[in-house]
């Protein structure tokens, strides 16, 4: 397959190792992967922000940058919900590019089939399932069975995995206080498991996690599933 | 009604700092959680239900003239006075109306949202009427206010000690013991005389059938039908959207809302009553149809779903925001992920600006809605509302700088470059612990990681176009 | 000024409804729910006394020429000696040795001096442990299952139905006709208020006690 990859501004700036790991995966199942240097932001933060109309331009230009793909795989189960469920509305047309997006977890998985991708990560590993990919993309349980496989990885299961980590976009800003006793819970759940590791199938989540982890002085990594699947 | 004082999160950072709050909070919508989950999971068509509910309610908002008329129709066959409420002033007048017709000073009441939105108890009081709540954890905080003569915020639930003394100071001098059934019993005494004296009831709805003109109050301790059973004159005042189209329908919202709510298969009382009946309840029956605000958020195409509420609560309990802030940090008599979408709507955007965005998006609180309220769509379509009517100039500009950013590719990455730049003083360690404001908020409780290096699609498109 | 807020309002509503679909373009309400519960008849049975006993109401299944005796050791367990009925309550269902008070639109506060309370019911939910009281003849006007603290509620098993869709059809027919009140009844009263400890018992009847008659044999 023809594969374009969505690397999201997130991943593009934050995480890149995890965009290049995605692409690997793919690689190495076989599959041409193609990165439009063109690509830049989906406009999630804008609407959910309340800038519907500088979303716009954002939407129409993912687009016209990825709409000649057998299918579109990103590291952001975000951005992945925001283009299905947020772009028919805001485009006013339903283009069958969007349904053909896909985070990386779904897309092996639901699209694929694969669960076993052939990686080794000797680690204890807790995995929080994002919210998007809970309840918007619904991606289920694709990232423990990709997980499950690794060989040498410990899984380990996260107490009240499905609560919020706190990020929400600007949120995590306007109502810092609020998302920051969100992510206080979330964090002492992931020190309980005594992992290595938490992971998750989306860099925001990362982000917010893994500053909490590192301002509360745990051991604990957070790391995108991409670099994990991608380890050998 | 009224709206918030101050921003959300300038209540939400005074709610959080209360320990106890929290921890009360935390345990209760804990336990409601886990007891919802249970009872849902036991049945098979939760699904189906869901999604009859969701469309009869919208078939009610579409035709809501229709069933009113068919409502006041019906109410009227069955020898109520229907009144028509434009704003709480006249739903509140007629309660007062009512009263002084038949020489009360003291109303009965059922705990009711309604009536909270229009602020009964506080017109009826300046007008030398009582309004007597007989919840058990109304009572407690009227009591309480009552006690202190000041304006209290009081924690959801008091501790039972709390509680005794309370009662020691007011309706129960003798009482000794913080046992709960202690307690109960000193409750059940005081308003069982109130109950038996009383001459005016006063009610809210939960659910009104336009077919035959019956009301519905869904309750666990009995007062509900003490007050719509006792008193000669009840007046009940419902929500214009409250309405179901026939009697039928309750089939559905009758197990939408106990195991939404409560967590049960069934609370402990129904009560449903068709206008009056001879020798069997009040003789006079006065039910004040309430608009205030309702036709505004009815106007909405995409808010106007937040109508379909039936007052479970079940959002809350599922709220990551919500179960740590509480109520009060919303400034509204409907909080949550209900109030955040529907405050708003009912008393303008420009009231409440800062509600829609109390919110993380996590969507649990659309998951557990019974009758399908996309909440989260909603929230995102006021706040595009909120920034178009009370939008800060810097932000918006912010936001539009970044969207131009993110409309070029080179423009992108020049960012990033300089970015990377900009943050050389700020890295220790490989994490910065310090964002400048306006991203300050950030770092008061949280690390950040550092641009990366390189931006990935400038290398990777790099290196796929390098010929083989 | 109510004709006018009337107007004002439903004006309200014509004007905010106007730019959606019309009645007619609604599509219907899908209703794939259960609306039965097929079930055979002894396991709803036996799901009605576990679903009522689970809210700490007091079950006990009797034969029909067993009630009248069941009634008295119930009343004298309670330390129930003046019982409210409703004037028509069957005569083979009253127990003996108990002052039995028919209602005849007694006051509350004469109510509030009876120790309980002896009805039948119209309809009864298995799933849910609901009893539905509809104030027919055999089961008394409302006020009378309110006041007393002990309530004797008689099921006859064939007032069963496996859900509450059910229950429901049936009752509509009672709204509809005679508008006669309804009170469905799922445990005796509780209040959750305080430290969330479920507290039985604060304003309706503190002990619910349902006898499920029997077919003989």
């Amino acid at each position: 397959m023809r594969v374009g990859l969505f690397a999201t501004c997130v991943a593009d700036t934050m995480f890149p190792d995890a965009a290049r790991a995605t692409a690997m995966i793919l690689e190495r199942l076989g599959h041409e992967v193609v990165v439009p240097r063109e690509q830049t932001c989906c406009g999630q933060m804008h609407m959910n922000a309340g800038y519907r109309s500088e979303a716009l331009p954002l939407a129409e230009r993912f687009v016209a940058t990825f709409g000649e793909f057998d299918a579109v795989v990103s590291p952001s189960s975000s951005c992945v919900g925001a283009i299905r469920e947020l772009y028919p509305q805001l485009l006013a047309i339903d283009p069958p590019l969007l349904q053909r997006t896909m985070e990386l977890s779904e897309f092996l998985v639901h699209r694929l089939g694969v669960e076993d991708v052939g990686a080794s990560y000797p680690h204890r590993v807790t995995y929080h399932p994002t919210c998007h990919s809970l309840r918007v993309t619904r991606i289920g349980d694709a990232p423990l069975r990709l997980l499950r496989n690794v060989k040498g990885l410990e899984l380990v299961e996260l107490p009240d995995a499905t609560e919020c980590c706190g990020f929400g976009g600007t949120f995590s800003i306007k109502n810092a206080g609020t998302s920051s006793a969100i992510l206080a819970d979330k964090c002492s759940a992931i020190e309980s498991t005594d992992a290595d590791v938490c992971t998750a199938v989306d860099g925001s989540c990362l982000l917010q996690i893994g500053g909490g982890l590192s301002r509360r002085g745990d051991r604990v990594r957070a790391v995108h599933l991409a670099e994990i699947l991608a380890s050998t | 009604m009224r709206g918030p004082d101050e921003t959300f999160p300038q209540a939400a950072a005074r709610e959080l700092g209360d320990a106890q709050l929290r921890a009360n909070l935390g345990n209760a919508t804990a336990t409601i959680r886990d007891k919802r989950a249970r009872v849902v999971d036991e049945l098979p068509d939760w699904e189906q239900l869901r999604d009859a509910g969701s469309a009869i309610k919208a078939e009610v908002m579409a035709d809501l003239d229709g069933y009113l008329l068919q409502f006041e129709q019906a109410l009227r066959a069955a020898g109520a006075t229907v009144h028509w409420a434009r704003d709480g002033a006249e739903a509140c007048a007629v309660v007062a109306q009512v009263a002084r017709a038949h020489n009360a000073t003291e109303v009965v009441k059922v705990k009711s949202l309604t009536t909270d939105e229009i602020e009964l108890n506080a017109t009826l009081a300046q007008q030398g009427i009582h309004a007597l709540e007989t919840d058990f954890a109304e009572l407690i905080l009227q009591l309480d206010g009552d006690w202190s003569s000041h304006i209290l915020v009081p924690a959801i639930h008091r501790n039972r000690t709390e509680i005794r003394d309370l009662f020691k100071r007011t309706i129960a001098p003798e009482i000794a013991s913080d046992e709960p059934a202690v307690l109960a019993e000193a409750a059940r005494l005081y308003l069982r005389e109130r109950f038996l004296d009383a001459k005016v009831g006063v009610s809210g709805a939960n659910f009104g059938v336009a077919e035959t003109g019956t009301l519905c109050v869904v309750e666990s301790e009995g007062n509900g039908r003490m007050c719509t059973t006792l008193p000669p004159v009840l007046v009940s005042i419902i929500g214009i959207e409250k309405l179901v189209p026939t009697f039928a329908d309750l089939e559905v919202f009758l197990q939408l809302l106990p195991r939404s709510s409560t967590g049960e298969r069934m609370n402990p009382y129904t009560s449903l009553w068709t206008g009056v009946t001879d020798a069997d309840g009040p003789q006079e029956l006065h039910v004040v149809l309430l608009d205030n605000g309702r036709t505004r958020v009815l106007k909405d195409e995409i808010g106007r779903q937040a109508l379909h509420c039936i007052r479970c609560s079940a959002c809350l309990n599922v709220c990551p925001v919500y179960s740590r802030t509480g109520g009060h940090a919303y400034g509204s008599v409907y909080p949550g992920p209900i109030g955040a979408i529907l405050t708003p709507q009912l008393i303008g955007i420009e009231n409440a600006p800062t509600l829609p965005f109390a919110s993380s998006l996590c969507g649990a609180c659309y998951d557990a809605c019974p009758v399908k309220i996309d909440i989260p769509r909603v929230l995102l379509h006021l706040r595009e509302q909120a920034v178009l009517a009370t939008g800060k100039r810097s932000e918006r500009a912010a936001m539009r700088a970044l969207a131009w950013v993110f409309a070029s590719a080179g423009r992108l990455r020049l960012a990033q470059r300089l970015a990377r730049i900009a943050q050389r003083p700020l890295v220790r360690s490989g994490v910065i612990h310090r964002l400048p404001p306006p991203l300050s908020g950030w770092t008061d409780t949280r690390d950040m990681r550092p641009v990366a290096a390189h931006g990935f699609v400038e290398q990777a498109s790099a290196e796929r176009e390098r010929p083989e | 000024m109510n004709s006018s807020s009337r107007d004002e309002i439903l004006a309200r509503v014509r004007a905010a409804k106007g730019a959606t679909r019309t009645p007619d373009q609604h599509p219907p309400t899908p209703r794939d729910y259960r609306h039965s519960d097929t079930r055979p008849h002894d396991e709803l049975v036996a799901l009605f006394c576990e679903r009522v006993g689970d809210y700490r109401a007091e079950v006990q299944r009797v034969a029909a020429d067993q009630l009248p005796d069941t009634i008295a050791a119930v009343a004298a367990r309670h330390h129930a000696r003046r019982l409210a009925i409703p004037w028509q309550l069957p005569d083979d269902w009253q127990p003996h040795g108990l002052e039995l008070i028919p209602d005849d639109t007694l006051t509350a506060r004469a109510l509030d001096g009876c120790d309980g309370v002896i009805t039948g019911c119209s309809s009864a939910v298995a799933e849910t442990g609901t009893i539905a009281l509809t104030a027919a003849p055999h089961e008394g006007r409302r006020v009378l299952s309110l006041v007393p603290d002990l309530h004797i509620c008689i099921v006859h098993s064939q007032q069963i139905v496996g859900s509450v869709p059910e229950a429901i059809t049936q009752l509509a027919v009672i709204t509809q006709g005679e508008r006669r009140p309804i009170t469905l009844i799922s445990g005796p009263s509780a209040t959750s208020d305080i430290e969330l400890q479920r507290v039985e018992g604060v304003h309706g009847p503190r002990k619910l006690v349902v006898l499920v008659i029997e077919e003989p044999g």
